[in-house]
């Protein structure tokens, strides 16, 4: 994006006097038009954002003022316990770094492949009644994530509606949100793995390789299947919008050529989307780095805990507000990373 | 139009409906039990939680919800009456202020203006999760902590918003503003009665995102307030529905008041699909 020169120009002006009268007034009514939004983002986004990093360097109990002398310097320490000392604080936040980084390795193929297949489907010109099709798959998009988890939450209770159904064909269905066991491990006790081969009992960054290994809690999966259910429909939307741009010649000169429907969408139709595909994606992965809500709805399980609710927890509950607000700068200095390396490659993307 | 497309058995487009009525029930199916649940007694809400059909109709959860009964304890009135001034307030707020920074980012040349432009586009990615300690700690120095004004101003500008109001004015011609200026206008009445007036479509879609957005909010209450006082239909869903799980169930009730919480979006949805449609696609995601 580039900063547009069109302006005004003065054409009734013709001497400089007036001209460079105009050009003041310009320039006062534009400072004018854009200060109450850059005060209000400086004061609500830009000064927080410079004194929770100060209060990261601080031990700081959230009752005082951070100034007031009885927040105690401390230095890197927070960021210490965090990534360096091997004790509890550690522990805890690696496990968050694990429950979030399952959530993403679930949650993003899953809702990209979803949205394009119900992109492709809705994308067919022979079939009728479309919009309705659409605005179902998109409302639980517009929704609020307060009312949606709470609907999730009743769906998942032990008695609830999933076990209903699963108890149809004859599964006995867990009590999915107070359920804090491993997926992986899970399916390697099926088999016979029922704890850690002596290797996996090697500890990294606090955690054992046993634990990093254990793949997403059955209560995260609850919340796995709520955030693709909510946001597929915009993703849907995205590959819509890319679907309708491309030509029907170029499908159906394929057609013609012998080629299969899938062929036909593996080797014509998925080319063509492939923007679209990486903005999806890497979207994607920053809006799951960040989840939040739905961590703090379906209730203090430590097997759902995210660093974006660990930082929150470690201030307002534990009164440990640089703890939390280095755990924050931690997240951040990740979504920009992923921010970055997004823009590069969406970027490439739209210039062919 | 004949083409080759046409040939494709009717067999696969009929499978093409059953796959979509599939999806549509497993998207609209959680809405249906959310409904049958709130007419439903406690105990059937516990027992029969599949069930679309309440035995017997209950309207007790209601009657708590709207304060006709004995036993309400759901304060619904002050939340719906909260989110409706904070929405509205912050609504009129994004809407005017995004507009005016928009149309200065699109068509006035200030000294500065580079920079402005690579503020708003810096804090665009300032994840929101992140700034919950932040805005916190803000709201505590200059005593905002606990009032309207603090859920308000923090949050009544937006980058996205003044992105998308920029895009609007970049498309109207700037023949347009320039027969307003020989005809002696200012530039506020230039922005205000000729050229705000043709960017309605772009007015409507910041509305719309604005409100959705700020009706919708709950990690900035929940951050910016702890007294039941400014309790909005999130975060006052969300407290009460934590604290009374462990007293027992309660869904019929739950359920009902977050069902009613999503009706006034619901009806903006229906009628403005195309703005909600059009500012989600380029106005970026959300989590």
């Amino acid at each position: 994006m580039s900063v547009s020169a069109r302006s005004v120009v003065p054409v009734a002006a013709p001497r400089r006097g007036r001209r460079s009268l105009a050009r003041k007034r310009e320039n006062r009514a534009g400072w004018l038009f854009v200060s109450p939004a850059v005060v209000l983002l400086t004061l609500f986004l830009v000064v927080p954002i410079l004194l929770a990093f100060y209060v990261s360097l601080t031990k700081w109990d959230g009752l005082s003022s951070p100034f007031s002398g009885e927040a105690r310097f401390v230095g890197l320490d927070n960021y210490e316990n965090l990534l360096g000392v091997d004790a509890l604080n550690r522990l805890t936040f690696m496990r968050s770094v694990r429950n979030n980084f399952y959530f993403v390795l679930f949650v993003v193929p899953l809702q990209t492949a979803l949205a394009l297949f119900l992109a492709v489907l809705l994308n067919n010109r022979l079939l009728r009644g479309k919009g309705l099709f659409r605005t179902a798959f998109y409302f639980p998009s517009i929704t609020s994530s307060v009312a949606v988890s709470l609907v999730f939450i009743f769906l998942f209770q032990g008695f609830g509606s999933v076990n209903k159904v699963l108890s149809l064909v004859g599964i006995q269905g867990p009590n999915w949100l107070a359920d804090s066991r491993g997926v992986f491990h899970q399916v390697l006790a099926a088999i016979g793995v029922d704890a850690a081969p002596g290797w996996a009992q090697h500890k990294f960054l606090s955690l054992t390789w046993w634990d990093w290994l254990s793949g997403p809690s059955v209560a995260m999966c609850v919340i796995i299947a709520l955030v693709v259910w909510t946001t597929s429909g915009t993703f849907m939307l995205m590959f819509l919008a890319a679907l309708q741009g491309i030509s029907p010649e170029i499908e159906e000169a394929s057609d013609l050529d012998g080629a299969t429907a899938w062929q036909r969408f593996r080797l014509v139709t998925l080319p063509m989307l492939r923007p679209t595909l990486l903005l999806v994606l890497t979207l994607g992965v920053i809006s799951t780095w960040q989840v939040f809500d739905q961590i703090y709805l379906t209730g203090n399980n430590p097997a759902t805990n995210t660093p974006a609710y660990l930082s929150f927890s470690q201030g307002f509950d534990n009164q440990a507000f640089g703890l939390g607000a280095a755990i924050a700068f931690l997240i951040f200095a990740l979504i920009v990373a992923l921010t970055a390396i997004q823009r590069k490659v969406v970027g490439t993307g739209e210039d062919d | 139009m004949a083409t080759s497309r046409s040939y494709s058995p009717p067999w696969r487009r009929g499978l093409g409906y059953v796959v979509l009525a599939a999806f549509a029930l497993l998207f609209l199916g959680p809405f249906l039990i959310q409904l049958a649940t709130s007419f439903k007694t406690d105990a059937d809400a516990a027992g029969n939680a599949l069930s679309l059909v309440p035995d017997p109709v209950s309207v007790r959860a209601w009657e708590r919800i709207f304060g006709f009964s004995a036993d309400s304890g759901v304060p619904f009135g002050r939340w719906l009456a909260n989110s409706t001034i904070v929405a509205t307030c912050i609504t009129l707020g994004r809407v005017f202020l995004d507009s005016l920074a928009g149309y200065a980012l699109a068509r006035l040349r200030f000294r500065g203006r580079k920079l402005v432009f690579w503020l708003i586009l810096g804090v665009l990615s300032v994840p929101n999760v992140v700034l919950l300690i932040p805005r916190f700690l803000v709201l505590k120095e200059l005593s905002l902590y606990n009032t309207y004004t603090g859920m308000i101003l923090p949050i009544m500008v937006d980058a996205a918003g003044i992105f998308i109001m920029r895009q609007f004015f970049l498309q109207v011609p700037v023949s347009v503003e320039e027969a307003a200026r020989i005809d002696g206008a200012g530039v506020f009445r230039t922005y205000w009665a000729i050229v705000l007036p043709m960017v309605r479509p772009g007015i409507l879609t910041v509305t719309i995102l604005a409100f959705q957005g700020s009706w919708n909010e709950f990690s900035f209450f929940l951050v910016a307030t702890s007294d039941p006082k400014y309790e909005t239909l999130t975060t006052g869903l969300a407290r009460f529905s934590s604290g009374s799980r462990g007293a027992g169930t309660q869904y019929p009730v739950t359920l009902g008041a977050a069902l009613l919480s999503t009706i006034p979006i619901a009806i903006l949805f229906f009628l403005f699909q195309r703005q909600f449609v059009g500012g989600r696609l380029s106005g970026g995601v959300k989590g």
